[in-house]
């Protein structure tokens, strides 16, 4: 890679030695994928949670920070994806001791680095949306894939330890999303079928996301009517990310880099699927079930402060026979709390969590200590990656969720 | 001796029997990393372990958390000796790189159908050298 004078500097720790660590990783990743050089980065976003980095992560994390006598800071304002609890609810999800002190440390450690714990898989709708053409260095991949589609700002994903070095860098390779190039459409897909509801939504994305398969793939998709929300994005494009590995796609007449298919190349590509509704409900009923349930989970991505709001409205009236969890951002949850979404929601038996998502959380330990393993949700993302953690995860709306907590059986 | 060549290539030469599969690769989503097997019940090695084996699979899958989870799993030696992949998503670079772990990616024909379930295969990433022995 091209590297600048202070890039130079970095690498040869002028700068200190977190610093050179970062860069030394970031450099051995940017040969990997070709990279020419770096570019700036404003904002990094780190996913951490402790189920992933394990002790061994962690050890290194407490290290890092210890580096420079304590004194290497990040360069560029560095936050954090959610976190594997939440330290008021840790009683309602019964995860040992054990897990909570990595979770202490880790937090600890990113503090000493100067990373801000935002905890949350939306910041996009809470804490600062990329503009277009703004180069950042994003962790979580429903984050990205959002970032780069309906913001139009430029990331690649960004795991934990590249988030980190980008923060601490201020910079990241410049391959894959951050060039033109790549954020043509490589794939064209027409749908006849508008989804109304997010697990709908939810479901027409993970579709795309099998069909267009890989991280390089960008599909361009035309036929939608309307403009989607920003909550129906967030559920499509996670889902997508989660079925696919995507980390960009167009949409026809709504996103910004494709006004019209020919500003994102799509019309030179050949119509490879017809999407209709019939596809979108097989997909989904791979997930399907009449069934009785142990635990409904709204979370992954985590909810806004209007799927809050609705989900409160739902809960009026009912009690609740199996446990219900809603997982939000530290952000949204003051609101929920200001405006008494959170006490509707508990008043009928559930809980609203903050600053965590289900499946980061040690979802397989705490299913076996609450036994849990049918699961209703409206996620499609979560139904994706709950069947590797043992549980039998259903897709269904919120509606019918919010139902099956009261009724114990998902009709 | 056949040989193939991938585009990307990274980490230390290694030696090893190949666990072949079209299918795709995601830590978190299809492993048991505790007790080394894939775990989702739809993959298609679900149930096989995947310790100290070359596995060759199509592509990466999902989210971001491989980049932790390859280390994690090096630091307790319940891992793949070496990773081949079709196509690759950054994750995996990331983790190969933060992890220490051998990886080639990224071939002209479908590597899956290339090596053999089972046969013994030579990675030598400086070379992005796939050896079938």
């Amino acid at each position: 890679m091209k590297l600048t004078e202070e890039e130079r500097a970095m690498l040869a720790g002028a700068l200190g030695k977190v610093p050179q660590i970062a860069i030394e990783h970031q450099i051995q990743v940017g040969d990997f994928l070709h990279a020419e050089d770096f570019v700036p980065v404003t904002q990094a976003h780190i996913m951490a949670d402790t189920e992933s980095l394990g002790e061994e992560g962690v050890r290194w994390l407490e290290s890092l920070a210890l580096e420079d006598g304590g004194n290497a800071r990040v360069r560029v304002p560095t936050i954090t994806d959610p976190r594997g609890t939440d330290f008021a609810k840790t009683s309602v999800l019964k995860q040992p001791e054990r897990f909570l002190e990595l979770e202490r440390r880790t937090i600890t450690a990113f503090r000493k680095l100067g990373v801000s714990m935002t905890d949350t898989c939306i910041n996009y709708q809470t804490i600062q949306a990329p503009t277009r053409g703004e180069s950042v260095a994003f962790g979580d991949t429903g984050v990205v894939i959002y970032s780069n589609s309906i913001c139009g700002a430029r990331s690649n994903y960004e795991g934990g330890p590249s988030a980190l070095s980008a923060g601490l860098t201020g910079r990241t390779p410049r391959y894959g999303f951050h060039l033109d190039a790549q954020r043509r459409a490589t794939i064209r897909i027409r749908t006849d079928w508008t989804p109304k509801s997010l697990n709908e939504w939810g479901a027409l994305g993970g579709l795309i996301g099998q069909l267009a398969g890989n991280y390089w793939a960008v599909p361009v998709v035309e036929g939608l009517e309307g403009s989607p929300g920003s909550d129906a994005m967030k559920h499509f494009g996670a889902a997508m990310a989660s079925f696919g590995s995507i980390a960009l796609f167009h949409l026809v007449g709504i996103t910004p880099e494709a006004v019209r298919i020919e500003d994102c190349g799509g019309e030179h590509l050949p119509v490879s699927h017809r999407i209709g509704e019939a596809d979108v409900r097989a997909l989904a009923a791979q997930y399907g079930g009449d069934s009785d349930i142990d635990v409904v989970v709204f979370s992954a991505p985590q909810l806004s402060l209007y799927e809050l709001r609705t989900l409160a409205g739902l809960c009026e009236g009912r009690k609740f026979s199996k446990p219900l969890l809603a997982m939000t951002s530290p952000q949204v949850k003051p609101d929920s709390d200001r405006f008494g979404y959170t006490e509707r929601i508990e008043s009928a038996g559930g809980h609203v969590m903050s600053g965590m998502c289900f499946y980061q959380s040690y979802a397989r330990e705490i299913a076996e200590a609450n036994g849990w393993k049918k699961l209703a949700t409206n996620s499609t993302k979560l139904v994706n990656i709950l069947g590797g953690y043992g549980y039998k995860p259903m897709l269904a709306s919120m509606e019918r969720c919010v139902e099956a907590a009261e009724k114990g059986r998902l009709a | 001796m056949k040989e193939l060549i991938a585009r990307h290539g990274i980490g230390k030469p290694v030696t090893g029997e190949a666990l072949v599969a079209h299918d795709g690769f995601s830590a978190r989503y299809d492993l048991d990393r505790i007790g080394g097997t894939f775990s989702r019940p739809t993959h298609k090695l679900a149930g096989q372990s995947y310790v100290g084996k070359i596995l060759v699979l199509d592509t990466t899958k999902g989210g971001v958390a491989s980049a932790w989870m390859l280390r994690e799993m090096a630091s307790r030696g319940i891992i793949p000796l070496a990773l081949v992949f079709n196509t690759v998503n950054p994750i995996l670079a990331q983790g190969a790189a933060f992890g220490n772990v051998t990886m080639l990616a990224g071939f002209d024909d479908d590597i899956t159908a290339q090596v053999p379930n089972g046969s013994r295969v030579e990675i030598d990433p400086a070379t992005r050298t796939l050896r079938l022995l």
